[in-house]
């Protein structure tokens, strides 16, 4: 299992607590928690399933290339951290 | 002023649906993307729908602007929401920067992707005006026919369907840009109309600011007549009268290397004779110092043609009970206003 987390600042436009989840993959715990609250996908990835442009993602603790971060391979335990880049203003 | 909805983020398209009440909110959240609202109870509470998106398209990742920088089509803001007509009741259409047209038939449940439109070979032309990407920011109905739709887009001209998005025609002769080399200062496809305003009591009447100049057509937008706006044919916005085909309102900027108004003087222009005169209305409009400017989407018209509004890029609001000739401003200091609805 590994954790999927949220800056407190999406939590203004959508509930989206922290959960435990099953996932090899970044992509694979994403889409375990949309499954388990479907309006937070949206918010994290676009029409074309990327990475929204100003969203960055973390895993444990470390910055992943937001072009990889749907790829990248998770561990027991792992903590995936989705964040808003500060390109974004 | 008696209530605000949203502060803090922005929103980028209004709507209030006369046939039922609802209010559409089209919000633009940064980060975290585009999002769809409505209200059933005059905004004091909101429910998220589900936003217009452009269908998965494989190798969107690498798809193109038509300027050569990455775009992988997304709809990157909500710019218009505008109700259908009474015999249709819950249906609306939604264009938006990224250059996509959506229309939903279950009052903003779910979006269609007009992909009629979308697939027009002259819709490869089109390019983005102050954005990289093209956008939808006029849809005109038809009062009496909800399958009579024209559209305005910048940079992309003047279309029309009448089998309700199925098929497209592009209007748009006798618009001209400046902005083009000469040998296409003509061409239809890329014209930069910045708004269209139709009269629903005779909707083949349209009026058009556009980047270059002002127009008005007696076609339903096929073909245009270029008219002398004072003091500058350069703007945003553009209303008409909903009863009366010969009176409309801009809100004139002085140029487009120079967005503030001509004189640092805020002033509406008001034609009462189809174009063949203006009076520059100033009465209650600050006239020294002022550097608003008002956005396509920041001018607005009652369904009586009397009480109009408008907003300003620096927040500045201000309403006319009596047609434009005298102006009052309402009490608040805003944030930029992009849109304006009047119920």
């Amino acid at each position: 299992m590994v954790t999927v987390e949220f800056t407190k600042n999406l939590a203004r436009h959508v509930e989206c607590p922290s959960k435990r989840v099953a996932g090899a993959t970044v992509a694979e715990a994403l889409d375990a928690y949309f499954a388990e609250i479907p309006a937070v996908k949206a918010y994290v990835l676009d029409e074309q399933g990327a990475v929204r442009h100003h969203v960055v993602v973390f895993v444990d603790g470390a910055m992943v290339p937001r072009k990889q971060a749907l790829s990248e391979p998770l561990s027991e335990g792992s903590v995936v951290s989705v964040m808003q880049a500060l390109s974004g203003g | 002023m008696s209530q605000a909805s949203f502060v803090g983020d922005t929103v980028t398209a209004v709507c209030r649906d006369a046939r039922d009440g609802a209010i559409y909110a089209g919000q633009g959240l940064g980060h975290w993307g585009v999002k769809m609202q409505r209200s059933r109870d005059d905004g004091a509470t909101w429910e998220e729908l589900a936003a217009p998106a452009f269908p998965a398209i494989e190798g969107a990742e690498s798809h193109q602007t038509k300027d050569g920088k990455p775009w992988p089509m997304r709809v990157e803001q909500l710019w218009t929401i505008v109700a259908s007509n009474a015999s249709r009741p819950g249906e609306l259409w939604c264009g938006t920067v990224g250059g996509a047209l959506f229309r939903s038939r279950d009052h903003g449940a779910s979006w269609e992707f007009c992909r009629a439109l979308w697939e027009h070979p002259s819709r490869a032309e089109w390019f983005g005006g102050g954005a990289d990407v093209p956008a939808i920011h006029s849809v005109c109905v038809h009062p009496e026919d909800p399958d009579d739709v024209v559209v305005g887009v910048s940079c992309g001209g003047v279309w029309r369907t009448r089998d309700g998005g199925a098929s497209w025609t592009l209007g748009g002769k006798g618009m001209f840009a400046a902005f083009m080399p000469e040998a296409r200062k003509f061409d239809t496809a890329i014209q930069d109309p910045h708004r269209l305003a139709q009269c629903d009591a005779a909707p083949d009447r349209l009026w058009c600011q556009h980047h270059n100049g002002a127009f008005v057509s007696d076609d339903r937008g096929e073909t245009w007549r270029s008219i002398d706006v004072p003091p500058s044919v350069f703007g945003f916005a553009v209303a008409a009268h909903p009863r009366d085909a010969d009176t409309a309102w801009f809100v004139p900027a002085k140029k487009d290397e120079e967005r503030v108004p001509v004189d640092a003087a805020v002033v509406v222009t008001r034609t009462r004779d189809n174009a063949a005169s203006f009076e520059q209305l100033r009465e209650g409009l600050p006239q020294a110092f002022a550097y608003d400017i008002v956005l396509r989407h920041a001018l607005a018209v009652d369904a009586t043609g009397s009480q109009l509004a408008f907003g300003s890029s620096t927040g500045g609001l201000w309403v006319s009970e009596d047609g434009g000739d005298r102006w009052s401003m309402v009490d608040a200091r805003l944030p930029p206003v992009y849109t304006v609805a009047i119920d």
